[in-house]
């Protein structure tokens, strides 16, 4: 008798949690559709020209001397990965560590030559560059003439750390 | 001198732990009891050596002792004597002196309570913390020694991120470490077991607490953490689904799915292969947690400068702690054998089911952290998996499980009859109609997530109250109601208040979820804003000095209908010595709801301000809700089942007798 009843406990319980793992599946697959973000560097929006209201995120450097201050606390600023820049306007308080020159992500929508940002990511840490931007530099070829302030920091880091 | 004597106690260490895990294992192995009984001699030198060490760093800290190259990177003369014992675990380095320091704590724990374990099982589990803490310390001398020394002597230190300085996240980390360490408590429990290839329930009784212990610490971590967010960074959020909270959270669901099916493996003698590996999910999911935070991997924006080639390092441990321990578990595993046999609709199944939600959700936050890797990995380009991605996979997830956690505590170890124990519920059921009939009156077209997360709460908290209601015979007995109230085991408390701290929680995020206010302009002094009935009227702001920083500090009056309710004094901080600015938001807290205002920038000729105001709605009780979890988790270890040590056979009968 036990057996038998063991077997029928284990595959209801095989069953339930094949059943979950369906339905986790099932949300994950159409969650990634409509959720799932991609990183684009300015060169990459500029030549590929995005699909308006798709969210996306922009990262790159901010064009020294860009940034201006408009009513109602938008701020506009260029982003730039030293082959191409891209305009972007921002509605609220900028990270504490937004800074001309210094690496930025944005996230939000790219139409008629504007990306509108929701989001503007904040870093914990001066000398953190996100890596997204890091590579956006490193594919515009401009990592080396440009980034000598990053990697100026890197190298103290880097140095001190050893 | 201190510097270097801290560094030879790590070495010293090292070399312990490598006799503790090798020399008791053996001994296990041939019987030989005085081989085993190295473990426990052993245990007290390694806690004693690296708390050595990590007081000669805290000395070097405190006595700003700029030779010394972390302090140097860490700290500042001028900053607050707090912030200069938290800057000590406030980097990598320290923090990983502080895991060390934790490990040893926990092992020499063992070591010190482990009077009744069998002699076998604990020299293995001392065995295997022993092997984990040889890793770590080889992690911290191979490549990240808290002990260098710089040349030239600066005259000042770098400061601690000024972010950091912050009371809540001066305790955030050891909580969080705390916790982490701890499920390495379960985890060598579970090796040691498999290698003994028995798992019974004196086993459970063993590891319930610990796991218990690690659950607690690793929840106000968590708690903590996002409280710090909350009032930071400034941006009226406090969880954002970014890589290094769900570092935390997972370990979180893990350990919360170990917690529960640790109770039948010692109430019903079932589920133990299960439970095993919940144990080894924990832990390594704790491990990838600090590899992901420390490797710096994934873009996230709590990412502090980190450096790859310790990320390899981790990833290697990671890889050999997971690896070994799923070989182990593949190998031994089929040989534990259960002997309690259960229906789907009884406790046990109650239980099960919460590991399964638990452990799919574990792994659905799992795949949404990591995706972006694998993706840039396979060269499919550079993705974010943000928010919207989480709350629509988890959230649906999580729904029904709270539904069924309502049932849990009311159904019967065995089999139950579902009709029975709905009927039990009937109570809760009128209440929660009640309120959603309420809340739909006031505000039909409320938001939905809002509305659904409000419902399920009050059910959870309903439930929980009239099974306690039930269980002390409140409506048959009343009488005796108080006193079989009073009788009531504390592991049982734990549960109930466990079990509401959740309920108010939910309901603390479904309300700021659904019905915050936020509100983003340029204020000129003397100009009002209105936000969720409350009138925020900007005074204007003024210029101070703080110890190591300089303010902005804005004044906001706040009144509701003409009558005064609180005045906000939010700041911006500049940090001189990094050139950094901190937003301290305001907040006070009402029973609704925070009143949340935060400064920015000035703007315009006639002292104006960005300024971000929101209205939050039971924020609050999110914390309170985690606190009251925190309170039920603590009066269960407290439980003297678990301290009288081995258990004996008719007492656990006993207490299946009386439940079913």
């Amino acid at each position: 008798m036990v057996p038998v009843k063991r077997k029928h406990k284990r595959l209801t319980f095989v069953g339930l949690a094949l059943l979950l793992i369906a339905a986790a599946a099932g949300l994950v697959l159409s969650a990634f559709e409509e959720s799932i973000v991609f990183f684009h560097s300015p060169t990459d929006i500029v030549e590929k020209t995005p699909v308006p209201d798709r969210r996306l995120r922009l990262g790159g450097l901010v064009e020294e001397g860009s940034v201006e201050r408009q009513p109602d606390a938008v701020v506009v600023f260029r982003v730039t990965d030293m082959a191409n820049t891209v305009n972007v306007s921002y509605r609220g308080i900028l990270p504490d560590l937004f800074r001309e020159g210094q690496g930025v992500v944005a996230e939000g929508t790219y139409a008629g030559g504007l990306f509108t940002a929701d989001e503007v990511l904040a870093k914990h840490d001066e000398t953190y560059m996100p890596p997204e931007v890091a590579d956006a530099l490193k594919k515009s070829g401009k990592w080396n003439e440009m980034s000598e302030e990053m990697k100026r920091q890197g190298m103290i880091n880097k140095g001190a750390q050893q | 001198m201190i510097a270097e004597t801290g560094h030879f106690a790590l070495v010293l260490a090292l070399m312990v732990a490598l006799v503790q895990a090798t020399v008791p294992m053996i001994g296990a192995h041939r019987g030989n009891a005085l081989m085993m009984a190295m473990d426990k001699p052993s245990s007290y030198s390694q806690v004693l050596l690296v708390a050595f060490a990590f007081g000669c760093l805290t000395y070097s800290h405190v006595t700003s002792d700029f030779s010394v190259l972390n302090v140097v990177q860490n700290s500042h003369s001028k900053m607050p004597m707090l912030y200069k014992v938290s800057a000590v675990w406030g980097n990598h380095e320290g923090s990983l002196l502080l895991w060390v320091l934790i490990l040893s704590l926990f092992g020499s724990a063992v070591a010190l309570f482990g009077g009744n374990l069998p002699p076998t099982l604990r020299a293995r589990v001392l065995g295997v913390q022993a092997m984990i803490a040889v890793g770590f310390y080889l992690f911290m001398l191979l490549t990240s020694n808290p002990f260098l020394r710089q040349f030239p002597i600066p005259l000042d230190g770098k400061e601690m991120n000024p972010l950091l300085q912050d009371p809540g996240l001066a305790f955030h980390p050891p909580f969080l470490y705390l916790g982490y360490v701890g499920f390495s408590m379960a985890f060598s429990f579970a090796i040691a077991a498999l290698i003994e290839g028995r798992v019974d329930a004196a086993w459970a009784r063993w590891v319930r607490p610990w796991t218990l212990a690690a659950w607690t610490f690793l929840t106000i971590g968590v708690a903590l953490g996002s409280w710090w967010a909350y009032y930071e960074l400034g941006w009226g959020g406090w969880w954002f689904w970014d890589p290094v909270e769900n570092a935390s959270f997972m370990p979180w669901l893990a350990g919360t799915a170990l917690l529960h099916s640790a109770i039948v493996v010692e109430k019903r003698d079932t589920m133990k292969a299960w439970t095993i590996f919940l144990a080894i999910l924990a832990f390594s999911l704790s491990l990838l947690g600090t590899f992901l935070v420390r490797s710096g991997v994934l873009t996230s924006v709590h990412a502090f400068a980190t450096d790859p080639e310790r990320g390899v390092f981790i990833l290697m441990l990671l890889l050999i702690v997971i690896g070994g321990s799923l070989v182990l578990f593949a190998i031994r595993a089929p040989a534990l054998k259960s002997t309690g046999v259960f229906k789907p609709i009884s406790r046990e199944g109650g239980l099960l089911l919460n590991n399964l939600v638990m452990s799919t959700g574990a792994a659905v936050v799992l795949l949404g952290t990591l995706y972006p890797l694998f993706l840039d990995a396979v060269g499919g380009g550079k993705v974010s998996v943000g928010p919207p991605f989480f709350n629509s996979v988890f959230i649906p997830l999580m729904l029904p499980m709270l539904f069924a956690m309502g049932f849990g505590p009311v159904l019967a170890w065995k089999r139950t009859d579902m009709v029975e124990a709905a009927k039990r519920l009937k109570l809760a059921f009128i209440a929660t109609g009640l309120v959603l009939a309420a809340m739909l009156a006031i505000a039909f077209d409320g938001p939905f997530m809002g509305i659904v997360g409000i419902t399920i709460a009050t059910w959870v908290f309903m439930a929980t109250a009239v099974e306690l209601a039930e269980r002390i015979k409140l409506f048959s007995a009343p009488r005796q109601a108080l006193s079989r109230l009073l009788r009531q085991q504390r592991a049982s408390w734990g549960m109930t208040l466990a079990h509401m701290g959740l309920a108010i929680a939910i309901a603390g995020m479904a309300g700021a979820g659904g019905w915050k206010v936020e509100k983003i302009q340029t204020m000129v002094p003397g100009q009002s804003v209105n936000l969720a009935g409350y009138d925020f009227k900007f005074m204007g702001a003024r210029r101070a000095q703080g110890p190591n920083y300089t303010i902005v500090e804005g004044t906001f009056q706040v009144s509701e209908d003409g009558n005064p309710v609180v005045t906000l004094h939010p700041e911006k901080r500049n940090y001189p010595v990094r050139q950094m600015p901190t937003t301290e938001a305001a907040i006070h807290t009402l029973f609704m709801g925070d009143l949340y205002a935060v400064i920015g920038d000035p703007e315009g000729s006639e002292g104006g301000f960005v300024t971000r105001l929101y209205y939050n709605p039971l924020i609050a009780w999110m914390w309170f809700g985690a606190f009251v979890m925190v309170f039920g988790s603590v009066i269960s270890i407290s439980d003297r089942r678990y301290r009288v040590g081995a258990p004996k056979g008719h007492a656990s009968g006993k207490q299946v007798g009386a439940k079913a």
